[in-house]
């Protein structure tokens, strides 16, 4: 007997909703499986990990704010991975928005204005979209590879941030700490109720917006003709180079969204490191939303909750980090392998002489 | 020559691991198989490696572990990729969150923990040349072994009928699927080859190049690997000269610091990145681009 892939005649549409459901479940089973096999008890790890976070008001709010950067980054990213454009840097964008958008604080917040803020998260935006536009550019003039130079980004801008808060932005009344001065109410995301801040809503709003311009927009439909079809792109006068560099622009500008809102916000001021790995985590977040905006709402939540369990487990269980990032790692894994089975279906094939034209290692 | 001959061998050690990696990635993309998870499968060889070591008080066997973890790896990527037909690109990504991630785990015991790096293979004789000697005989067993998998690899693909067919699997899949290639069975050994290979870099880096293991060090090195396969426009021989230059950039970068030039020294740290970045616009759009395999990173799912 052997498994064998099968192309289906027309996509899943049951499998369209299902299969991240399918993932998320296989993750929960890998988990306990895992927790297990670290000596920690299945079933209170996975009550700390997976329930806990949403039965206080406190980690409900908290869970919020920890899927704000998801959503922002993986939205952009989807609108990039569905023109077939593979910007994985979203982690470099969102420290460039973090930089601008945390220049204009230090240099503006003293004043106290108003337009403070609203500054800020346009300089973030400006920050992201230009650093995004580096390797999109680098793309469509020279034709270098934008997966590598994208990642190489995330690496230049992490160590730039972390010169300029050693070095120049440091605080000078800091104790010679690596950060810069906490930024002034007026430089700061104001708070709606308890931990959720101004922020979260702005992620709503953007959520909002791409859904629309994806599912009812010209530019909806020709990102996703020349993400599938390149060529009927051309002949219906799509061009490929101003799309690339429109998606990485947009992507880029909500990185940096999301990394200034960050910054003003649960952070308050410029550290050496402003992430614990969204723009990467952000990569599942898209995935596993389907590339949907509502999707991407919803798989942010579920990405949250195990950030947050994963820290829950750390303080209460003496669970590693780490831990947290392999079973994201092996969400991801599922997540792609279930995606299979919306365009496949897996047969069980009888085993015995192979037929001449049959294929026979399709599943191994 | 008092202070060329010291940058010379540590070059030769920045790049190893580099070459390394390397290699694993050029035969899994010549059978059409893009495998972005190079840097986490260097981090878990790296982490198996030391671990296994410090266990078992034995180096040898710390290879094979380092290089049995990135062939693991590399064993789901391909259940991904050629068994689910799953994006190649995503899958890599979630190799490389998941390998870092498992060499967290699997390393935290083993932070602070010390061994001796791996002697330099003497050559009675031949090692005591002045500067030839040092350079060309005085290395250790994985400067040796990367150069001999340099030259392995350049004969498997050019003066083999494994490596034609490999290459015609990477070139046109369905024509090789048509002359009755076993496409999928080609690609898996391609992608294991590249895991071993990634595998061994890892090890290299916990049992040579450092006396102990920290979490994330391999520090981007799998995606310069990938980034000098691209260089290399896929022959081994470009892709030796690739590495050494990254090698040098790292390290004259470190001479540069040393040497208290006036610049902040995350100005320096970014030099290999930004200089990969250079090196991929400067090969791109050239000959390079003719070169890359026609079925890079595009699924097979045999027709029946």
């Amino acid at each position: 007997m052997r498994l064998e892939l099968q192309r289906r005649p027309q996509q899943s549409r049951a499998m369209l909703l299902w299969s991240p459901v399918i993932a998320v479940a296989l993750t929960v089973v890998t988990a306990a499986v895992m927790l297990a096999v670290i000596g920690v008890d299945p079933a209170r790890g996975l009550y700390v990990f997976f329930v806990e976070p949403l039965t206080s008001a406190w980690g409900l709010q908290e869970l919020a704010v920890k899927a704000s950067p998801l959503i922002l980054i993986a939205v952009g990213l989807s609108i990039c991975f569905i023109a077939n454009v593979w910007n994985i840097g979203a982690e470099g964008q969102y420290v460039a928005g973090a930089i601008l958008g945390g220049w204009v604080a230090l240099a503006f917040h003293d004043t106290g204005a108003v337009w403070v803020l609203p500054a800020m998260l346009a300089a973030g935006v400006v920050g992201g979209a230009l650093y995004g536009l580096i390797p999109a550019v680098l793309k469509v003039r020279f034709g270098a590879n934008e997966i590598l130079t994208s990642l190489m980004l995330v690496y230049v801008a992490q160590l730039g941030l972390d010169w300029l808060v050693r070095g120049p932005w440091r605080d000078p009344m800091g104790f010679n700490f690596p950060q810069s001065v906490t930024f002034l109410p007026a430089a700061t995301v104001p708070l709606i109720a308890g931990r959720l801040h101004v922020g979260v809503i702005l992620m709503l709003v953007v959520v909002v917006v791409a859904a629309v311009m994806m599912a009812r927009s010209l530019k909806g439909f020709e990102i996703r003709v020349v993400g599938m079809a390149p060529r009927a792109g051309r002949f219906g006068g799509f061009k490929e180079g101003p799309l690339t560099l429109f998606v990485f622009a947009v992507s880029g500008g909500l990185a940096g969204l999301a990394g200034i809102i960050e910054v003003a916000g649960p952070i308050g001021q410029l550290l050496p490191s402003v992430s614990p790995g969204y723009g990467f985590i952000a990569i599942i977040v898209a995935f596993l939303g389907r590339l949907n905006p509502v999707g991407i709402l919803v798989a942010g939540f579920v990405l949250a909750i195990s950030t947050l369990g994963g820290e829950q487990a750390q303080i209460l269980l003496q669970v590693p980090l780490d831990f947290t990032s392999v079973l994201q790692g092996v969400l991801l894994f599922y997540v792609l392998a279930c995606d299979t089975l919306i365009v496949n279906r897996i047969r069980l094939v009888a085993s015995g002489p192979r037929t001449a034209t049959g294929s026979s290692e399709a599943v191994r | 020559m008092n202070l060329l001959e010291p940058a010379i061998l540590t070059i030769i050690t920045a790049a190893t691991p580099l070459l390394l990696a390397a290699i694993g990635e050029l035969v899994t993309e010549r059978s059409g198989v893009l495998n972005l998870g190079v840097e986490g499968m260097m981090a878990m060889g790296a982490a198996c490696a030391f671990a296994i070591a410090i266990t078992t008080d034995s180096t040898a066997l710390g290879i094979a572990g380092g290089v049995a973890a990135g062939t693991a790896l590399a064993a789901l990527f391909a259940l991904m990729t050629l068994g689910f037909a799953a994006n190649q690109v995503a899958c890599g990504l979630a190799l490389t969150i998941l390998g870092l991630g498992l060499s967290g785990l699997i390393g935290a015991d083993f932070v602070g923990a010390r061994r001796d790096p791996m002697p330099k293979l003497e050559i009675p004789g031949l090692s005591d040349i002045p500067f030839i000697g040092p350079v060309l005989f005085g290395q250790d067993a994985f400067v040796y072994a990367s150069v001999v998998l340099v030259a392995g690899v350049w004969w498997f693909l050019f003066h083999t009928r494994a490596g034609l067919t490999l290459r015609a699997v990477g070139d046109n899949h369905v024509s090789a699927h048509a002359l009755g290639s076993k496409v999928l069975k080609v690609r898996l050994a391609a992608v294991l080859f590249g895991g071993a290979c990634s595998g061994l870099a890892g090890a290299y880096l916990s049992l040579a190049y450092t006396p102990f293991w920290v979490k994330g060090m391999t520090a981007g090195r799998g995606w310069i690997a990938l980034a000098i396969v691209v260089f290399s426009s896929w022959l081994p021989w470009r892709l030796m000269v690739g590495a050494y230059l990254f090698g040098s950039v790292s390290i004259l970068q470190l001479y540069a610091q040393g040497a208290g030039i006036g610049l902040p020294s995350q100005l320096m740290s970014s030099l290999p990145y930004l200089a990969t970045i250079l090196v991929l616009v400067a090969i791109a759009g050239t000959r390079a681009r003719a070169r890359a395999p026609a079925c890079l990173g595009v699924p097979f799912v045999p027709d029946r």
